[in-house]
């Protein structure tokens, strides 16, 4: 039991590859077997979806005049729900847990890297994240009688943009959270505000103007008022891309500056 | 347990650990103070001491795990503080206190663990030597304590270490797991693997280690073979016997081998240095006094712990 050689470079690299992989899979199987960001991240939107697209109410026009119907302005706010809900509940719980468990640093005896385990898990959240906005998109357009984003650039651009302003706020969680339990704390704390001011109980273009001056300003509502202008076939205003920008940068340059392995 | 091979002494051959003048604190309480030794190939290497001794942020700094505060550690060749994943490859530690998540599958956290090595064992002969076998498709969670311990062990071991770090192997081990896992440990050293051994139980470090550092308070009290150890704690031999008449103390108590005379219900304990065993017998036979249930002991390695840690507690200021 001893030296048999020193690995190759070649060699060394194939061990990283083949590592990451086994350690997404494990990801894989226990978001499976603990299926939170499965059932909220991804079930509740579809089946709010499905709800939804099925008031006939709903097929109105959000405001006299406007190109949207109800429906169609609660797909991008379907999405935000789906995104608070995998990044600030279904991704740092785990994390955080892995380390009050000494999980994390069991891994930093290994020769990886501890933070490959954090990288596996935003991927298995962020795929659950893109399937939600797959279907919701696409769902309703085929099924619920929604139209496609009139401007798909802008609204992938814009998609993108708020899942990581939304994935870097759950990591800032995940980072200072001291236990399991603040770690819902918070995720609780924010998930009410976020969603109210993005619009999920009330659209976001009957609110008051002051309402929505303020809430212009949250990464959330920025998220969804950037998607919404692309669903009407509009690029998104630069005030929502710079809010968007703005946090994550701001929330990503905190988390990385926060985490603690143990 | 045999020594190792040659008649050179562990400590001759050359080093795979040194630590020279390591100094560790959290805040100001002062883990581990001035404390050097080296560990040399294929040794089985024994650190006890008390709780709170120092014992585990020890090895921690040897693993990598802590960045010492002064002092430093070489590691086949590396230093600790640098190329982590290179000395991570060759180090196998077991910690204190990790558990794993509780939603995976032996076999599934043993896989993940083949991935990290180069050159792994096989792990279904590693779970056959360790009793887990059967247990490839339990949840980690559904394991008792002595069941995780050993899982904790072939993932320390898995990767094929150099130097294996093990803290607490066989706490929570029924007795005859702990055989096993020593028989074990041993075949690992045997193999030509170093192996770091932290432990509360003087047996495993009768049994299994070639040197033993005492550590308490922070600093290094002694490092010695075992037997040597409990020698220099001035245990000498105990002579237990229950005699087949009642005879004064002092027909044996005169005599200059005997140090000490004990009485343990209907059993005599003499203590003494070797002669004492001739002296005796031959004293009592010409008495006409025959000898039941005799037992003959060392010094142990428990007496020496509590005589060499105690005495380090009296010099210490009421708290």
């Amino acid at each position: 039991m001893s030296v048999e050689g020193t690995p190759t470079a070649g060699e060394g690299r194939s061990v990283s590859g083949r590592a990451f992989r086994q350690l997404l899979w494990v990801e894989v199987l226990q978001a499976w077997r603990q299926p939170t960001g499965l059932v909220w991240g991804v079930g509740l939107p579809i089946v709010l979806l499905i709800v939804f697209g099925n008031i006939s109410a709903f097929k109105q026009p959000v405001t006299p005049g406007s190109s949207l119907t109800i429906f169609e302005v609660y797909i991008p706010v379907l999405f935000a729900l789906s995104l608070v809900l995998l990044a600030l509940v279904s991704l740092p719980t785990p994390l955080v847990a892995y380390r009050e468990q000494g999980w994390l640093r069991r891994l930093s005896t290994t020769p990886i890297t501890p933070v490959w385990l954090l990288a596996a898990q935003i991927i298995v959240n962020l795929a659950l994240a893109l399937a939600t906005l797959l279907i919701v998109v696409l769902g309703g357009a085929l099924f619920l009688g929604s139209r496609l984003p009139g401007n798909p650039g802008g609204f992938v651009l814009a998609a993108l943009l708020v899942t990581v302003a939304i994935f870097a706020l759950g990591l800032l969680g995940a980072a200072v959270a001291p236990t399991q339990g603040w770690a819902s704390v918070m995720g609780g704390v924010l998930f009410f505000p976020l969603l109210f001011l993005a619009g999920l109980w009330y659209p976001l273009q009957n609110m008051p103007a002051i309402v929505r001056s303020v809430a212009g300003y949250s990464p959330l509502t920025a998220g969804v008022a950037a998607m919404q202008s692309a669903m009407q076939g509009d690029f998104p205003s630069a005030h929502d891309l710079l809010v968007l920008v703005g946090f994550a940068v701001v929330l990503g340059a905190a988390a990385v500056r926060f985490f603690r392995w143990e | 347990m045999s020594t190792p091979s040659g008649a050179e002494r562990p400590a001759d051959r050359h080093p795979v650990v040194t630590v020279d003048h390591l100094r560790k604190a959290y805040g100001s309480t002062v883990a581990v103070d001035d404390v050097s030794f080296t560990i040399a190939a294929g040794e089985i290497f024994g650190i006890i001491g008390p709780n709170g001794a120092g014992k585990t942020t020890t090895v921690e700094c040897i693993a990598g795990l802590r960045v010492p505060d002064a002092g430093t550690i070489r590691v086949l060749g590396l230093d600790s503080r640098g190329d982590r994943a290179a000395l991570h490859e060759r180090v196998g530690v077991q910690l204190q206190q990790s558990s794993l998540p509780p939603k995976l599958r032996v076999g599934e956290v043993l896989d993940l663990f083949v991935s990290f090595y180069p050159h792994p064992l096989d792990p279904a002969d590693l779970l056959e030597t360790l009793g887990l076998a059967g247990k490839r498709h339990d949840y980690v969670q559904s394991l008792s304590g002595g069941l995780k311990q050993r899982l904790s062990i072939a993932l320390a071991l898995i990767g094929r270490p150099q130097i294996a770090i093990l803290d607490e192997l066989t706490t929570g081990l029924d007795p005859e797991a702990r055989r096993e896992t020593w028989r074990f440990i041993a075949h690992v050293r045997d193999r030509g693997a170093t192996v770091i051994l932290v432990t509360h139980y003087m047996d495993e470090v009768e049994r299994l280690c070639d040197r033993v550092a005492l550590i308490d308070r922070g600093r290094l009290l002694a490092l010695e073979t075992p037997p040597d150890l409990a020698e220099r704690a001035g245990g000498g031999t105990h002579l237990r016997f229950v005699p087949s008449a009642e005879f004064p103390d002092a027909l044996l108590t005169v005599l200059p081998e005997v140090q000490s005379l004990e009485h343990e219900g209907a059993a005599v304990v003499v203590t003494g240095g070797d002669a004492v065993l001739k002296a005796v017998l031959f004293t009592l036979d010409r008495e006409g006094i025959a000898l039941r249930d005799v037992r003959v002991t060392g010094g142990t390695l428990e007496d020496a712990f509590v005589r060499l840690t105690r005495h380090d507690h009296e010099e210490a200021p009421p708290a």
